[in-house]
């Protein structure tokens, strides 16, 4: 095991300057994960959830503190060096899927390929093994408002795939779906996570925790608890066991 | 890289088909009236110029003045002073002098076979033709021995040539003048009207001993048509050509000149220079109606900014760095300015076609200002664009994936 941890958070600090009083979002938070873990980080609103995940996805900068992402230093870089390490190295999944309307599946999947100058017939091959790998062989041309709200998110998905990024962060991946796709999603999680890649996700539901391996909770900007998932859930097997309504679903859809 | 950020600039603007085009129809309007503008203000200009030249080259006329008599002035042409010599001696002492041809005019009745016709006989010189820009359309013009010997010779008009010949050939029939027998030597080719609506074609050429001795007996000439060596040189002969005819006429200091020198190239500069001055007008106000499509692109390309935040945001999460948010920000509004610049190259081109033939105006459309306003309105485009691309890629992406 010579691969340096995926991420590596030393004593970070983040302080938000509006209005009068700074707000201390995060306070010396140290964190790290392995690659080919599956995290969970938990936490209500206002824990400081929100900023801990900016700062892991290189959107936002701590104000002080470092953070390894793949061994390299990125608490420093430009906003333009920060798009290059989202680019090739995180993958992002929202709560609202946060798609391209009136864009193909396929477009969408190849977007993060264009930012990284992949030629065009190198990003229809990948994007299309993308999409078949989450299971939308049959709807790259569709566009997200064709498609359920569980397909959606498979797009998003293939999307942080497309790269082969060190992580994939996904930020309440559930929160807009029904409980069913919900255990969907998460067994396409589970089953990525299988094949090493490397999850942290943000949620606050514990259901959705416990198909993970790790949970963090994170409570006034420090991490309150750290400790593997007991009980793991293993959401392909609830799946098999539901009733086969979903054959329905899947003729209607 | 720039093609997939083309592509994406081209599809966003084709989205909004009707929003697109109303913002380009901003250019369209802007471009096309300053290419229909300076094309229909070129053809005036040229047309003041083909005038010009068609009065002679460096044209000077020396007129006769005015009579006094009892205290009451004559005006001009009352006072037959100038003489040939008077002519003569211009060529010869006046250095920036190239040719000289005296003028005596009298409005003659031409007769052939059972036509008449009305007009007016010039007796010229034999540089006329050259000083005033005119030329032989069939047989010759009048020689040096004709005017030594005051012969019975004329140069036809086109006008004259048609009301007494119709299709006929002119050229070495007789006509009578004022009763006297004159043979046809040559036609002159026709010019059409002057610029002050003058037919220039109704006219018959003679030699000007001709009509001094044959038609007026008289010893005086009544214009003299004086062709300057250069463009340049037209204000210092008229100075030459006043201070030698004033000593020829025994003029003493204070005393009214008792001739006129016009110099026409002057007068025609001006001409063309007012209406050069109307034509950077026309397409300066034009120009501000580009100004005011460009605003319009301006003003759309913000909305679409504020718009498409989420979209913004969306680019920047998976690795959209500024440039290339800017990028197709700009683009867009480079696709909206060149569209635009297009159709306005068009529709200029047309208005002036359509205004041009509606009106009889002439136009010269230019390629300059064709070539110009297209590139122009790129540049608009870019100008306008660069303020709202910059807005979007100073976004910051956590923003803007919050923006609902």
């Amino acid at each position: 095991m010579n691969r340096p941890p995926i991420i590596q958070l030393e004593h970070i600090h983040k302080v938000y300057d509006t209005g009068s009083v700074p707000v201390h979002a995060l306070r010396d938070v140290s964190l790290t994960v392995e690659a080919g873990e599956f995290a969970a980080i938990m936490g209500a609103s206002g824990s400081g959830k929100s900023s801990l995940m900016n700062i892991l996805g290189c959107l936002d900068r701590p104000t002080s503190g470092r953070y390894l992402l793949d061994g390299a230093d990125v608490s420093h870089l430009s906003k333009d060096e920060r798009a290059s390490v989202r680019n090739s190295k995180i993958g992002f999944v929202f709560q609202g899927f946060n798609l391209l309307r009136r864009t193909s599946a396929m477009e969408n999947v190849e977007l993060p390929l264009i930012y990284s100058n992949v030629h065009a017939h190198d990003r229809h091959v990948r994007s299309r093994r993308a999409l078949e790998l989450v299971g939308l062989g049959n709807k790259l041309d569709s566009h997200p408002n064709q498609l359920s709200g569980g397909q959606q998110q498979r797009v998003a998905i293939a999307r942080a795939l497309v790269t082969g990024p060190s992580l994939i962060l996904a930020d309440e991946p559930t929160g807009n779906l029904d409980s069913r796709t919900a255990v969907e999603i998460m067994a396409l999680f589970q089953r990525m996570n299988a094949a090493g890649i490397t999850i942290v996700l943000v949620t606050h539901e514990p259901d959705i925790a416990q198909y993970c391996r790790r949970m963090l909770v994170v409570k006034d900007g420090r991490i309150l608890l750290d400790q593997p998932v007991r009980n793991r859930r293993d959401a392909a097997a609830e799946m098999a066991s539901a009733p086969p309504q979903d054959e329905f679903e899947e003729v209607l859809s | 890289m720039m093609i997939p950020i083309f592509k994406i600039a081209l599809r966003a603007l084709a989205r909004n088909k009707a929003r697109s085009a109303l913002t380009m129809l901003g250019i369209v309007i802007g471009v096309g009236s300053v290419i229909a503008m300076v094309s229909l203000g070129q053809g005036a200009q040229q047309q003041v110029q083909q005038q010009i030249a068609g009065m002679g080259d460096n044209l000077l006329i020396v007129m006769s003045g005015s009579r006094t008599s009892s205290g009451v002035r004559g005006g001009a042409g009352t006072n037959n002073r100038l003489t040939p010599e008077d002519a003569e001696a211009i060529l010869r002492e006046v250095p920036q002098v190239a040719s000289i041809s005296p003028g005596v005019s009298s409005n003659v009745t031409t007769v052939f076979g059972n036509q008449n016709w009305t007009t007016r006989a010039e007796g010229v010189g034999l540089d006329y033709l050259q000083i005033r820009g005119r030329s032989i359309e069939a047989g010759e013009f009048f020689t040096e021995s004709d005017i030594r010997s005051a012969a019975r010779v004329a140069v036809i008009g086109q006008t004259v040539a048609t009301e007494l010949f119709g299709a006929a050939d002119p050229v070495g029939q007789t006509i009578r003048v004022r009763n006297l027998p004159f043979r046809v030597v040559g036609t002159i080719t026709a010019k059409g009207q002057s610029g002050m609506g003058q037919d220039q074609d109704d006219i018959l050429y003679l030699p000007y001993t001709t009509v001094m001795k044959k038609l007026q007996s008289t010893i005086y000439i009544s214009t003299i048509f004086v062709s300057a060596s250069g463009r340049d040189s037209t204000t210092a002969a008229e100075a030459g050509i006043t201070t030698l005819l004033r000593a020829r006429h025994n003029i003493r200091a204070g005393q009214d000149d008792d001739f006129t020198v016009r110099n026409l190239t002057d007068v025609a500069e001006a001409a063309e220079e007012s209406s050069r001055v109307m034509t950077m007008l026309l397409g300066g106000i034009a120009a501000v109606s580009l100004l005011v499509g460009g605003i319009g692109i301006m003003n759309i390309m913000l909305v679409s900014v504020t718009e498409r935040t989420r979209e913004i945001g969306i680019r920047m999460a998976v690795g959209a760095r500024t440039s290339h948010v800017q990028h197709q920000f700009l683009i867009e509004s480079l696709v909206l300015g060149l569209l635009g610049g297009i159709g306005g190259i068009l529709a200029g081109i047309a208005t002036s076609l359509g205004v041009s033939y509606a009106f009889g105006w002439p136009q010269s459309i230019s390629p300059l200002a064709v070539a110009g306003s297209a590139l122009f309105s790129m540049a608009i485009g870019i100008f306008f664009g660069y303020y709202p691309a910059k807005k979007a890629a100073a976004l910051d992406p956590i923003d803007a994936l919050r923006f609902e």
